[in-house]
């Protein structure tokens, strides 16, 4: 911190650099294994196999730009599926909102991969440079060959981690063991190499000099989430009413008379990730890994006092406290009103998508009436309309589609192209096919201004039917033409 | 934020003066990396300025050192385009026409092409539907009659040499005489006829002056639209008895039409358009519904 006196400032403020101490406890191997089981499934989705047979990759998990497609396990999601994403990023958002009203930022301290990843990298730290106060030491060195050294084998080890990050996102979008053997020949598409790169160096920036920088300045989810938190959630907090006011413990002395319980030993402040004195309350840069929790803990086991100067805790359980009362059980306030609704929203949304994906056909047809014009007088007056079909064949082999309609009223079904009612649509693929519908001239549907339709195509192996209802456009005449010979 | 990243204690700090509410904006020092950002927009825009196309001038802009153009990069894209073309185009100009519907792959690329050729040169007169202008003498193509025949060889050579005009040689000609202007048929005879026809096509008529008009057609009309009136398509005679009129089938059409006379008129389009163009076009008119 510099002087009160000292001229003002230039126009920016260097980053105070934090060392995180290292910490055992709960939390810390809660965190521990959800890394350990978040890392894994990042790295390992795109090796894992799944046989769909001829003509399909058997990627588990492949988004396919090139072929429109997205391959999850046994579900294969078409470009007009999209609203099974829609639905997912509902899911996603009502998920947060969830999880933030009950247990605050929740998805900020354990699983979102900014934290994640910066935990591997402060590991990896620790590793090679060694604890907190050796790091410090090692930060105010002088450049000599040891800090060299040790600089340059955590460097690499970073930018070794942030290549496998980087790779592991491209093996999402196309077959996995095929690209790594490209690139290792150096034969892997220029955008495979694009991306892998850019991600290797926000991997690298991100997780080894920006840091908590990105959550305090870049994300802007602290600020949608202080406006989701209530006075319910769970947060990571002081107990002031406990700790205060602080004083370091002498040994052999006595407690002086009105001390709290904190020692001001600043283990909460060491181990913190984020730079901050969780002393001085809630506040935006924290991101509730409760890392101090584990610290202060530890410090009171040590000193004798019970545990729980830092924990989870909720604005309403600071007013209970303070007035002696013990504070609302943990279940209390996860299971209010406004998560039930939340759970409610979710559930219903989740249980739309589960219902759609199990009623959609592996055929389907689309319809499109050719409206310039609405219809064509053919030479023995007869009337005729025109469809676009986009015949749609999910099947992983070419099939047969048949086509016919339905009406109140006569009407003749015909193909362009062809003699018959049938279409071979290839496999995975759509097809476009002009069908036209023609009346019997004076036909009550040739003089209604509008008929109802309804075109069914059908695959007679998997005995699928899909229908697309339409209109059919006549001449819209009061009498059948009067014919005279 | 936490006191540690304060360099000044809040009320020791320089403020902008702003005040809402008793809460004053503090004027702290920007972040070290925004500012950076901020200085490496600024020399990114005066290196941009130098490398592309940036300061307007009178005509245009100043060049940049670069010598980047959009036009020239469209005018390469087309380029391009046209060559990665040139295969299919050498295949469907080579392809005998009739069989052109069997290769798929031929089929594909010559409708879309044509749908794009049409939609320039043809839509103006024949609508972007292809519908014609009822009643107007623009015919419609998408319908099952055809004045000089609906096979991919006569659509092909109607649209090389168009019909009527005076640029090609071969361009389809026929021309109906005025029997009422020059005088070859009385009024009452023309009336005559008018009801012949109604009558062979289907509609309400004088039954007695249709009569009297079978004998004027047979001895004017019969020559080119044949005995029956169904038309020749050698001669481009259209046929009487369907359902489809070029110039409307009512009783005042039909006298106006054999009182003057019609003479429409298309243009050659092998001055206008490529071999693999006129192929196109054609095989997308003989996809829209009337092919034969």
């Amino acid at each position: 911190m510099t002087s009160q006196d000292s001229p003002p400032e230039a126009l920016y403020a260097a980053r105070e650099p934090v060392f995180p101490r290292r910490v055992k406890g709960n939390f810390r191997t809660l965190k521990w294994w959800i890394m350990a089981v978040t890392l894994g499934i990042y790295y390992v989705t795109p090796w894992l196999r799944w046989d769909r047979g001829p003509n399909l990759p058997d990627q588990a998990v492949l988004v396919d730009m090139a072929g429109r497609r997205f391959f999850f396990f046994m579900i294969e999601i078409w470009p007009h599926e999209f609203y099974f994403v829609a639905g997912l990023l509902i899911m996603a958002g009502l998920g947060l909102f969830l999880f933030t009203s009950a247990l605050g930022r929740v998805w900020c301290g354990y699983a979102c991969p900014q934290t994640v990843w910066t935990d591997l990298f402060i590991l990896v730290e620790r590793w090679i440079e060694g604890d907190r106060n050796a790091r410090i030491r090692l930060h105010r060195q002088k450049w000599d060959m040891e800090k060299l050294r040790k600089r340059a084998v955590k460097w690499t080890v970073w930018f070794l981690i942030g290549l496998a990050t980087g790779g592991a996102w491209i093996f999402y979008f196309t077959d996995a063991p095929t690209l790594l053997g490209q690139l290792l020949t150096f034969s892997a598409p220029p955008v495979a190499y694009i991306t892998m790169f850019i991600l290797t160096m926000t991997t690298f920036v991100f997780g080894g000099f920006a840091r908590e920088q990105i959550c305090i300045y870049a994300c802007p989810w602290p600020r949608i989430q202080a406006a989701m938190l209530d006075e319910d959630s769970i947060t990571v907090a002081y107990r002031d009413w406990r700790g205060e006011p602080r004083g370091k413990l002498k040994h052999g002395e006595p407690v002086a008379d009105g001390q709290g319980d904190c020692i001001d030993c600043m283990a909460c402040v060491n181990v913190c990730p984020m730079g901050i004195d969780i002393r001085n309350g809630q506040q935006l840069a924290c991101i509730t890994c409760a890392l101090c929790i584990d610290a202060c803990n530890d410090v009171m086991d040590k000193v004798g006092k019970p545990r729980g100067l830092i924990g989870y805790l909720a604005l309403t359980d600071e007013a209970l406290e303070r007035a002696g009362n013990p504070p609302k059980s943990v279940w209390a306030h996860v299971f209010r009103v406004r998560t039930m609704l939340y759970t409610l929203l979710w559930a219903t949304v989740g249980i739309a998508l589960v219902v759609a994906l199990f009623l959609r056909t592996e055929i389907d047809v689309n319809v499109t009436p050719v409206r310039n014009p609405t219809f064509v007088t053919l030479s023995d007056g007869s009337i005729r309309n025109a469809y676009d079909f986009r015949l749609l064949n999910k099947h992983g082999e070419d099939r047969d589609f048949y086509i016919s309609v339905t009406s109140d009223a006569a009407m003749r079904v015909s193909l362009e192209g062809t003699t018959e009612l049938r279409v071979t649509v290839p496999a995975n693929q759509t097809k476009t096919q002009r069908v036209y519908l023609t009346a019997e001239p004076g036909s009550p549907a040739a003089n209604d201004e509008r008929t109802d339709v309804t075109f069914w195509v059908e695959d007679r192996v998997s005995n699928e039917r899909v229908s697309h209802r339409t209109i059919f456009n006549g001449l819209d005449r009061e009498e059948p033409e009067q014919k005279d010979d | 934020m936490s006191e540690r990243n304060l360099t000044r204690k809040p009320g020791e700090v320089e403020t902008t003066g702003h005040e809402w509410d008793g809460i004053e904006e503090l004027n702290n020092p920007l972040p070290r990396w925004w500012l950076w950002t901020f200085y490496a927009t600024i020399l990114w825009a005066l290196i941009y300025t130098i490398l592309f196309p940036a300061w307007p001038l009178i005509s245009g802009a100043t060049p940049g050192v670069l010598g980047f153009s959009t036009r020239a990069n469209v005018a390469a894209e087309i380029a391009r385009f046209e060559a990665a073309n040139a295969p299919m185009r050498d295949r469907l100009v080579a392809a005998d026409l009739a069989t052109i519907k069997d290769d798929p792959e031929l089929l594909q690329f010559a409708t879309s092409a044509g749908a794009a050729v049409f939609r320039t040169n043809c839509s103006q007169c024949h609508g972007s539907g292809a519908a014609g202008v009822q009643a107007s003498g623009y015919p419609n193509l998408l319908d099952d009659d055809w004045i000089w025949g609906g096979a991919m060889e006569d659509i092909h050579t109607t649209i090389t040499h168009g019909i009527r005009n005076t640029t090609d040689d071969q361009a389809r000609y026929s021309q109906m005489p005025a029997f009422g202007v020059d005088g070859l048929l009385e009024p009452a005879q023309i009336d005559a006829v008018v009801q012949h026809v109604l009558a062979i096509s289907g509609q309400e008529h004088d039954a007695a002056l249709a009569a009297e008009g079978a004998t004027v057609f047979a001895e004017n009309c019969a020559a080119c639209h044949t005995e029956a009136g169904t038309g020749d398509r050698a001669l481009g005679a259209p046929n009487l008895t369907d359902a489809i009129w070029l110039y409307g089938g009512t009783a005042a059409d039909l006298t106006y039409t054999v009182t003057n006379a019609r003479f429409g008129v298309m243009p050659n389009w092998n001055t206008r358009l490529s071999e693999a163009e006129i192929r196109s076009v054609a095989l997308y008119v003989h996809s829209l519904g009337g092919g034969e």
